[in-house]
This record gives C-alpha cells, structure tokens and sequence, in this order.
C-alpha cells in the first residue's frame, strides 16, 4: 500500500460506515461479543471493504483473560474476509515485545493494535509506529502519550470496583454494621489501585459497612487459596467479599470451601466462564462478578479495520472512530447470566 | 577404588567408614551422641525465632492466631513449600543448586491435571505428577553430571523451559479438577485426629528425608560430594552417579508437591509455584544448609519454612499490606540468619 493512504487515513475524512461496534462496546450486549456464534448480527458492517492488513502484538497468555484477548482478536479478524491478522508471539518481556512491535512495522501493516506488557514502556515504539504513518490501537494497557495512539480502548477498573461496592452495599443495606472484605490483585499493578479505589469510593455511600481487611493476591489460583484462607482465619465473620480476579477467585472458593464457611456473599472479577458457571448454579458464596471483558479485543479489531477503511462508527454523529472507548463493567447476578454467560471465558 | 565403598556400605551407618567420610567437614564426623541424635545449636535458635514469632502472634492476634484452625492452616501452607524444601536440601548439601522446582511443580501440576489425565483418577493424577517431576529432574540430572553444565545453568534452562511448556500445555487457562477423591484430601472432612492429609504427607516426606541423609549411605555420600567433590571422588564415590540421583531427588519431591497443591488448590495452573525457587533456598540456607555445600540439615530445613509460613500468617492476620509484608519480611531474614551466624554448630564446641 502507498504511503500516502496510510497518512491518509489518520486525516482523512472517512465516512460513517455501517456496522454497530461502537454501540457493542457500550451496551455490553454478550451477542456481539459472542466470538464463538457466527450468525449473531455482526459488529461492524459484514461487507467486505478494502482489504486491511492488521498487525497485532500482545503480551504472553499465562492467565486466564489475556488468552481470551487473543482468541477475541483471532475470531474477530476471521469474520472479515478482507482482515489479515499479522500476530506476534506475546511476550512479557518489553524488549522482545519493542522488537515485535518494530517487525509489524517493517512488515508496513496498515494498523496496529497493541496490548503492551507495560504501558509506559512500550509509548516509545507506539510513538515510532504513528510517525511512519501506522496508527495505533492501543489495547487496555494505556501508553504514556496521547501520541503513542489513535485510539484507546479498554476496560474501567476504577468502575469495576465502583460497581462491585455498590452491589454490595445494595445487597447489605439495612444491615447494621456490616462488614466487608477485599481480595485484591496484585499490589503492585496500577489497575489494582484503581479497583480498590473505586471500591472504597462506593462504600462511602454505605454509612453501615466497614471494610476490615485487605489483602493481596496474584492473580493465581494459588495465591488465592493461600491468602483467602488467611483473610478467613483472621475474619471469624463477615458479609460480604469482593475479590478483584476470577482466576484467583477459583482458589478462593476452594479456600472457602475448605474452611467450611458461607455466612457471606461473594463478588467476583473480570467475568470467566468458571465463576459464572458458579453463579449459575448458585451453590456457593459466588453470587456476582463484575465484568473487564475481553471482548475489547474484538472491538479493537472493528476499529482497527475501520481505521484501515477510513470509516466511522455507526450510532455516532462522528466522521471519526472516538479517541477513548471504555468498556462499561457489568455486574454479573443470576438474574442476568444467561445474557452474559456466552461472553465466559476458560 | 570400588573396594572401600562396597565395605562402607556394609559398615553401620554411624561408623562411617573412613574413605567414605573423608571428604566431609570433621565435625560432621565426630561420634554422635547417645541414638545419634546431636543437639543442634543452630536448630535450637532457629527454634527460638518460631516460638519468639508464636508469642508476637498470640499477643498481636490473641483470639485468631493460637485458634486450632490457624495452626492447621499454617501447617498445611508449610506443606507443599515444604516437600519442595527438603529435596532442595540435598541439592544444595551437594554443592549445587536447583533454580527450576517452582517450574517443575507448575509443570507436574498442569500435566497432572489435563483432562486425560483426569479420566485415571486419583492414581492417575499422582502418578503423572510424581513421573513429570520425576523426568524433568532426570534432565536436570543428566545436563549437570553428564553434560557437565554447572546447576545454576542448567537448572535455570529447566525453569524457563519447563514454564513453558506449562504455559503451553494449559494454553494459560486454569485447569479445574473434577476427581472428587482428590479434592476431598483436601477438605476438613478427611483430616486424621485433626491434622490435614497434606500435613501428614510433608511430616512422611521431612521423616524420610531426615532418614535419608542421616541415616544412610546414601547421606553419607551426598554430603561428602558437597564437602569436596574431588576427594569423595577419590574415596571412590561415583561423584556424577550420585548428582544425577540427587536432583532426581529433587525433581520427585516436585512431583510431589505438585499433587499435594492441586490437592489444596483443586487445580492445576501454569503459574503454579511461583517463587518457589527462591523460598526454597531461603528456608534451606536459614535452617542452616551451607550454600558452599557439604553440610545439610532437614531438621533446619523444616523450621526455616515454618519460620516464613507464620510470619506470612502473622501479617495476614494483622492485616498489613504487602508493601510492609515485604519489608519486614527481608529483615525478619537477616536477622535469623544473623542469630545463626553467632551460634555454633553443637552443643560440644
């Protein structure tokens, strides 16, 4: 492709295209991010366009979400005829994944869409890509500058946070001194700040709770196990809990059900298909779990493609795909899981 | 040069026949005791730490700390560290290293734990974590005595590709565990006179590794190979044969721990042990195992980890957060080393 369609794309006027994607995102509608079932109505406008060539680079899948981020990418990019996804092996390491970043670019692929590792680490190389006329989706994970990236598009920890105390404060209002727990993520990650943060934030709105204890896991199942069974030593009796992450919450219940304990509800985090299968089945102290879907990823796809297309987003005034997309976090119950139960992941 | 060995196999065990004994530190060769059971200085102040650290936790966290259920909670998260613990012991009373147990228990773990495995059952998920354990320190052991790679190396080679293929094998998902036997081990129902299974099996694991290394040939060896290789290697030791036994060792102690962990956490994960590496040596060096080699103790060993699972207890308990849990972890570490270094070995010095 000439150089001067690729700058073109990022200045050009582009026409309003036919597709839905932008309302998929904000809707949290589970048909639209059902990356499985074909005959769901498509995200975007099934015609194929242009032919767009799609590079895509994030970080390893050792947990539960990332790979579900890259299976979304994957069977997103496989219902457009004219997408050609160009992956990269994920990798942790920043300077392996600079060095993939630099090799999609070499490749001249028509957009990027980029997990970073490391946000801030990888702004540098985002930088690179929008100055040799590749714009940047920019997954999640934000990069230092604004520059680094066309567009944003992620999911809202404060909100996931936010979401779980109000659900919690809904379920225990009228419960005179209640208390609440929460198991974290890793401490260290600022998404886990962001999280706890908006949790305390909607606790504040419930006079009748205290949180009496916090601790920190790492996002594994063992980790889970180890420091739930502690916070339930340490807690003889409380009413609610929050824990930040699914995959670790797998080693929570176990926790849970080891020390015999069920005078509390429990919220979950990020939505995988174990913790809704326990929702479902409603036979533990599961009851919720507040999504960060990793259905970004397709949508980072669609806008991807439109980019590539010059297009815009249907349901919206804009000539333009939007600067920032965040994702809304759900909350799961058993009221609503058969809407989300297809959005799960292993 | 077979000769002295073949004899030192047949002389009792505290006798030590000399060509065998050379090598190692003469202290370690002075005649035990009454039973052979040596009071061990170093033990007993480490011994004192646990109790020093028992009274914080009883006065900061009267009602929840010295409740029957913490102890068995603390016990039982002492327990798959610790199996990985006393294998490392010998690794490092040889002289070497193992940097890949944490990978091998993720790897044992998650192989145990796919779904065909899962068909066989309680067996057949304790025999593919013991053999994965048991096969990834059969390449530990062959790279390091044959191939003649140093332990760090080639341990370090072991942990990056065992995670690997871990990750692999997984694809990064949790493995849930279905076989009702095997997570009812893990469930209060199944505990005996109120100790949980898992504690029962670190308790097998500590007797027959404290056996082992004190009590046999076997011992005798390996703590001679790590006194001074080339002089056990005179004394007619099989110096390589012995390695490569050592981090089989090693690795089935991994195995072990793997099915002892989805036993606690119902399942297998590749992020499984996690660290485990580092903890490991810490518990080992503070218990007193010379890093140089050539002196182990599995006693220290086991104390060096209960040392680190009530203090981790201790500040879940008061709540702090992993920021100070961190801090006062790394000075809780040198001070008990510091107590260590200023007391001798033995009673009879």
């Amino acid at each position: 492709m000439p150089e001067t369609s690729r700058r073109g794309l990022l200045f050009g006027t582009a026409a309003v295209s036919a597709g839905a994607f932008l309302t998929a995102c904000t809707s949290n509608d589970p048909k639209e991010k059902n990356t499985a079932a074909q005959s769901n109505a498509p995200a975007a406008d099934n015609k194929p366009g242009k032919p767009v060539t799609i590079g895509f680079a994030g970080p390893q899948a050792d947990h539960g979400w990332l790979n579900a981020i890259n299976e979304n990418a994957k069977s997103q990019a496989g219902k457009y005829s004219e997408v050609t996804l160009e992956i990269t092996e994920g990798s942790n390491d920043t300077a392996a994944q600079i060095g993939q970043v630099k090799t999609l670019i070499n490749k001249k692929v028509d957009v990027l869409v980029i997990l970073p590792a490391d946000g801030k680490a990888l702004t540098q190389v985002g930088l690179e890509a929008m100055r040799a006329g590749i714009p940047v989706i920019n997954l999640d994970r934000i990069f230092a500058s604004p520059q680094a990236y066309r567009c944003w598009v992620g999911g809202d920890n404060y909100g996931m946070g936010l979401n779980a105390g109000t659900y919690i404060g809904e379920q225990l209002k009228g419960k005179s001194n209640a208390k609440v727990v929460e198991l974290a993520g890793i401490d260290n990650l600022e998404l886990t700040k962001q999280r706890s943060q908006g949790f305390a934030d909607a606790l504040k709105n419930y006079s009748n709770i205290e949180l009496v204890a916090r601790q920190a896991a790492d996002f594994t199942v063992e980790s889970g196990q180890a420091k739930m069974a502690q916070l339930l030593q340490a807690q003889k009796k409380f009413d609610a809990m929050w824990n930040h992450d699914d995959d670790q919450g797998v080693g929570a219940l176990r926790a849970i059900q080891q020390a015999g304990r069920d005078e509390f509800v429990m919220v979950g985090g990020a939505g995988a298909k174990s913790a809704m299968d326990a929702i479902k089945a409603d036979n533990s102290v599961l009851k919720a779990t507040v999504l960060y879907p990793p259905t970004m990823a397709a949508s980072a796809i669609d806008l991807a493609r439109a980019l590539g297309q010059s297009k815009g987003v249907t349901g919206l005034s804009e000539l333009e795909i939007p600067t920032n997309l965040t994702l809304y976090s759900a909350v799961v119950t058993k009221e609503n899981i058969e809407q989300y139960l297809p959005t799960g992941f292993n | 040069m077979t000769q002295p060995v073949s004899s030192a196999q047949q002389s009792g065990p505290d006798k030590g026949a000399a060509p065998v004994s050379v090598p190692a530190s003469p202290k370690n060769d002075r005649t035990p005791r009454a039973l052979g059971l040596r009071v061990d200085l170093r033990n007993l102040s480490l011994l004192g730490v646990l109790v020093a650290l028992i009274v914080v936790g009883g006065i900061t966290e009267p009602d929840a700390f010295l409740d029957t259920g913490n102890l068995q909670l603390i016990l039982t998260q002492a327990s798959v560290i610790g199996v990985v613990t006393v294998g490392m012991t010998f690794v490092i009373t040889s002289g070497g290293i193992d940097l890949s147990v944490g990978a091998m228990v993720a790897l044992a773990s998650v192989w145990a734990t796919t779904l065909a495995t899962q068909e066989y059952g309680f067996a057949g998920i304790l025999f593919t974590a013991m053999l994965v354990g048991l096969g990834a320190g059969l390449v530990n052991g062959m790279l390091i005595a044959y191939g003649r790679i140093v332990p760090f190396i080639a341990t370090l080679a072991m942990l990056a590709s065992a995670r690997g293929l871990a990750l692999q094998i997984t694809d990064g998902k949790t493995q849930i565990v279905t076989v009702k036997s095997v997570l009812d081990l893990g469930l209060p129902d199944s505990y005996v006179l109120g100790i949980p299974p898992l504690v029962l099996m670190f308790a097998a694991v500590t007797v027959v590794g404290w056996l082992v290394l004190n009590r046999t040939t076997f011992g005798r060896r390996t703590v001679a190979v790590g006194g001074n290789a080339e002089a056990a290697r005179l004394a007619g030791i099989d110096v390589r044969r012995q390695r490569l036994y050592l981090y089989l060792l090693s690795g089935l102690c991994c195995g072990i721990a793997a099915f002892m962990l989805i036993i606690l956490s119902g399942s297998g994960q590749n992020t499984n042990g996690n660290l485990y590496e580092l903890d490991a040596i810490a518990a080992a060096i503070i218990g007193g195992t010379l890093l140089t080699g050539g002196r182990g103790t599995i006693v220290g060993s086991v104390l060096g980890v209960l040392v680190f699972t009530t203090i981790t207890n201790i500040f879940a308990l008061n709540n702090l957060q992993s920021d100070v849990q961190q801090i006062a972890k790394g000075a809780i570490i040198v001070a008990a080393v510091l107590v260590q270094r200023r007391t001798p070995a033995h009673g009879e010095t």
